[in-house]
């Protein structure tokens, strides 16, 4: 019956058990044993066996290389070798727990001394130690929880390693208790179309095998569900299964306005999926993924390649390329390696290019000439463009290279006001609500204890998006948004209402917000936009729109 | 008893290590007798320890010596070397 609340990932919504993920456990203390060698013993020998049948048991469980690596981790924990080591340390008089610890970290002391290959296997025994210590200790091991059956993950947060190993079968949803709608298990959830709900602080109170109906459209997790409202959120789940299965068609409002809908993509690969999910094009194509792994650029040969790859998958269609996005969260040492107290406000986007604008020259001729042997209709734009001289800078250099549609990117407050100065010189321009929202704010996005700035809800946002949107308007120049509030479907409402006639988004997010946009008119659209705009602050302009949108 | 020794090169294209290192002291726990690895004239390792065989490095052409004592200290080694000298990675690149 009682909810809790968070903010929801998209509008799914799952029933199942509870399973919490244990936070890493601390090394134990260097204290002499109270116990006794004999009683210290019986511990180990007990937790290191229960150990080694769970691994096994998980083992049983799975195939190929995945079982592989979970009987050579029980075989480790049953190792001869470790035994005498803990052994020794139990006899000088030490706790089970200081001497598991201490063993194994002689062993991965080892192991790392080796290198290479085997120094990376180093990470396995800290698993394995964990395991052990938590046996000993009486708390859950640590990790993403294996029950052996679909369950509602509860964490604190996810770790990207934790992520990488989910299994997208069994888990039915995500709730984590600390970060917030842009932090990277929202944006991986969204990305995997995971139901999820983040920042629910007060999901600490549920407890492992309780069963709880997590509603991101809401944004609550409810416990202790009655048998109807059980029934009500499996009829969703069909209805919104049933959704999914149906082929989709373009993004339009109920009066048949469109609003685009286009699939924000990291890779080429990426292409397919987003096509298969309706994309109608693609509104923003980051090309770090070309430059992030390499201490130095890729030659215009590799990059074309790419280029010519992607496109190729969008015949007739419209795709955004944005150039190089470095700095800030993603230095690039041959581009700026120069230390800054405040790398958000440092040299990066349009600014790092300029300062190397051979790597964006090489870019732009590599773009240029991907789109003279494919059919896509091929738009560019840069990143981080703060003022109308950049913004000048870039459409001609992007012209003089044969590029037919350049446009800019508005994240800095100072473009979103002088959009109309700026929109002169650009063919578009493409709103990032995120940056635009860490620069409203002024809230690092990277920074958790100021997550709750970094909503795109909140009205001078808004107020920025719409005053973009009738700039363009006014002078018949398409704007569009790319940020993570495109796969809102609530907020896309409010974007169409502004006059966004574009919505970007991770190809998950592209059937709840072609359904959201479906069931309002362009009027009803204006009406729920206005109510988000008069409002103080995020969570009553969130409120507002909610209300408005009946 | 005395003990029996054998030197074999080490098949496997990636070395003793993780997949290698398991099938190997798995066997040398089965066959129930103390059997040590040693790399070149090293220290030498019990070899039903995955941890203690993963630890020794052995790579490719690399010799390790096999001490095993006991009534099967024959069939044991016999076992043992052919595993060794097996590339178990054969084919799975």
């Amino acid at each position: 019956m009682a909810a809790l609340r968070g903010v929801g990932i998209g509008q799914g919504v799952a029933t199942g058990p509870v399973q919490r993920m244990a936070e890493a456990l601390p090394a134990p203390e260097q204290a002499p044993s109270t116990a006794g060698a004999a009683a210290e013993r019986v511990r180990v020998q007990e937790a290191i066996s229960h150990v080694a049948a769970d691994l096994t048991r998980r083992a049983g469980a799975v195939d190929g290389a995945a079982a592989e690596v979970l009987e050579a981790q029980a075989m480790i924990a049953e190792d001869p070798t470790l035994a005498d080591e803990v052994e020794e340390r139990i006899a000088a008089g030490s706790t089970a727990e200081w001497a598991v610890h201490d063993a194994f970290a002689g062993f991965r002391a080892s192991l790392e001394a080796v290198g290479g290959y085997l120094g990376e296997r180093a990470a396995d025994l800290d698993d394995i130690a964990q395991r052990v210590l938590a046996r000993l200790r009486g708390v859950p091991a640590p990790g993403v929880p294996d029950p052996g059956h679909p369950f509602v993950l509860v964490a604190r947060d996810l770790a990207p390693a934790d992520t990488a190993l989910l299994d997208l079968d069994k888990v039915l949803a995500l709730v984590t208790t600390d970060g917030g709608p842009t932090s990277h298990t929202a944006i991986l959830a969204r990305e995997k179309g995971i139901i999820a709900l983040v920042g629910a602080g007060d999901a600490t109170v549920l407890t492992d095998g309780e069963t709880v109906i997590v509603d991101a459209a809401s944004g609550t997790v409810t416990t202790e569900p009655t048998a109807e409202e059980l029934e009500r959120a499996a009829a969703r789940a069909a209805e919104r299964r049933a959704a999914d299965d149906a082929p989709p068609s373009p993004g339009a409002l109920a009066d048949g306005t469109p609003v685009a809908l286009l699939a924000n993509l990291g890779k080429p690969g990426d292409a397919a999926d987003a096509v298969a999910r309706g994309a109608e094009g693609v509104g923003l194509f980051r090309t770090e993924f070309l430059f992030l792994s390499a201490t130095h650029a890729p030659t215009v040969s590799q990059q074309r390649e790419a280029y010519r790859e992607l496109l190729s998958a969008f015949a007739g269609r419209k795709v955004v390329v944005r150039v190089l996005d470095a700095g800030a969260d993603k230095p690039l040492p041959f581009l700026n390696d120069a230390h800054e107290e405040n790398p958000a406000l440092g040299l990066r986007g349009l600014r790092a290019l300029r300062a190397s604008e051979d790597i964006l020259r090489e870019q732009l001729t590599a773009l240029a000439e991907a789109d003279a042997e494919t059919e896509a209709d091929l738009w560019v734009m840069a990143p981080m463009v703060a003022t109308v001289e950049e913004t000048a800078y870039f459409t001609a250099l992007a012209r003089e290279h044969g590029l037919r549609t350049a446009g800019i990117m508005v994240e800095v407050p100072a473009s979103a006001l002088l959009s109309e100065r700026l929109l002169a010189h650009a063919d578009f321009a493409s709103i990032g609500t995120n940056d635009l929202t860490q620069y409203t704010m002024a809230a690092d996005r990277l920074l958790g204890s100021v997550a709750s700035f970094q909503d795109p809800w909140h009205p001078a946002v808004l107020r920025l998006v719409a005053e973009v949107a009738r700039a363009g308007g006014a002078l018949g120049k398409p704007v569009g948004v790319c940020g993570e509030a495109a796969a809102d479907p609530l907020l896309a409402v409010v974007l169409a209402g502004l006059g966004v006639g574009s919505l970007s988004m991770a190809p998950a997010a592209l059937a709840d917000v072609r359904h959201a946009l479906a069931a309002h008119t362009l009027d009803d659209a204006r009406r729920i936009a206005a109510a988000a705009l008069d409002a103080d602050d995020a969570a009553a302009a969130r409120a507002a729109a909610l209300d408005a949108a009946g | 008893m005395t003990a029996l020794t054998r030197t074999v090169r080490i098949g496997s294209s990636h070395g003793l290590h993780a997949r290698p290192a398991k099938l190997f002291a798995q066997a040398a726990k089965e066959t129930g007798i103390p059997v040590t690895i040693a790399k070149d004239s090293g220290k030498a390792v019990n070899a039903a320890s995955i941890l203690g065989v993963i630890a020794l490095g052995l790579e490719q052409g690399d010799y390790a010596t096999l001490t095993a004592e006991g009534d099967t200290a024959e069939a044991a080694l016999d076992l043992l070397s052919d595993l060794l000298s097996t590339d178990h990675d054969e084919g799975a690149a």
